[in-house]
């Protein structure tokens, strides 16, 4: 597992980027800047009403597309990340929300709900990854 | 309007996660790694993002509508129930495995490769069974 050093402003900078992105959304749209959430009702329907999510979703992959996804090291095998989406997709629906949702516009709402959300997948999250440790003997 | 501000929303929301590192698999994984070579930025970047949205949220809560007059859906913010807290234990399982939380997973596939088409199809996969389970 590598990862390189981070520079401090590009953590700061890139998680204000995402705090005022959800700010756009609550103080102009009224609506919660959570990609799971966003992604579940996208998926159902996606018309009228309901095209900004999918205009979101449009806006999230774009600068990726433009500029590039960046450095990426892969940290499982495809089969394995085929079965980490499905706990991803399943958990994030069955407990209302993921890491946008929320860690950050819940926190954010002082919800006491996410706030036991976000201490629960990163803790199931920290222990999987101590777990693997044990068994790759890594 | 709704869209163009969700479509700018998305695309700052995008550059914000791709500017902090966390789009990249091995750079999450080392902040869950605490019993290994631990690195906070992933902390610094959520602490960075409530910050910033705290005080919108704030003002929300105490207009109840956004600026522009829509009602805000009321959301409980207080009920621990067993399916938030069983759903989120699932969620950090799969999110220790792979270091791909959603918001990430779906910018990755601009890479174009097999790995991140498979987690994204999981990914979808699992909401549908999620939705599944829960219309019951």
């Amino acid at each position: 597992m590598s990862a390189g050093a981070i520079p401090l402003w590009h953590s700061l900078a890139g998680g204000a980027l995402i705090g005022a992105a959800a700010v756009a959304l609550i103080l102009l749209n009224g609506e919660v800047a959570g990609v799971s959430g966003i992604l579940d009702r996208a998926l159902h329907r996606s018309f009228g009403e309901q095209s900004w999510r999918l205009a979101f979703l449009l806006g999230l992959v774009l600068p990726a597309v433009l500029v590039g996804p960046g450095p990426i090291s892969w940290q499982a095998s495809a089969p394995s990340l085929a079965a980490a989406g499905l706990l991803v997709g399943f958990g994030t629906r069955l407990g209302s929300g993921c890491t946008s949702g929320h860690g950050v516009c819940g926190i954010a709402n002082l919800s006491l709900r996410s706030l036991g959300a976000t201490l629960t997948f990163i803790g199931t999250a920290m222990l999987t990854v101590a777990c693997r440790h044990v068994w790759l003997r890594q | 309007m709704t869209a163009i501000v969700a479509f700018l929303a998305g695309a700052v929301f995008g550059y914000g996660l791709l500017l902090s590192g966390m789009t990249n698999p091995a750079n999450v994984m080392a902040f869950l790694d605490v019993t290994g070579d631990w690195r906070p930025a992933l902390a610094f970047t959520m602490a960075a993002a409530v910050a910033v949205a705290l005080p919108a949220y704030a003002l929300t809560r105490h207009y109840g509508t956004s600026l522009r007059g829509h009602a805000i859906r009321t959301i409980d913010r207080t009920r621990l129930d067993s399916s938030l807290l069983l759903g989120s234990a699932i969620f950090g399982v799969g999110w220790g495995l792979s270091g791909i939380c959603p918001g990430p997973g779906l910018i990755l596939v601009s890479s174009r490769t097999l790995e991140a088409f498979v987690f994204v199809g999981g990914l979808v996969a699992g909401m549908f069974a999620a939705d599944a389970v829960r219309s019951k």
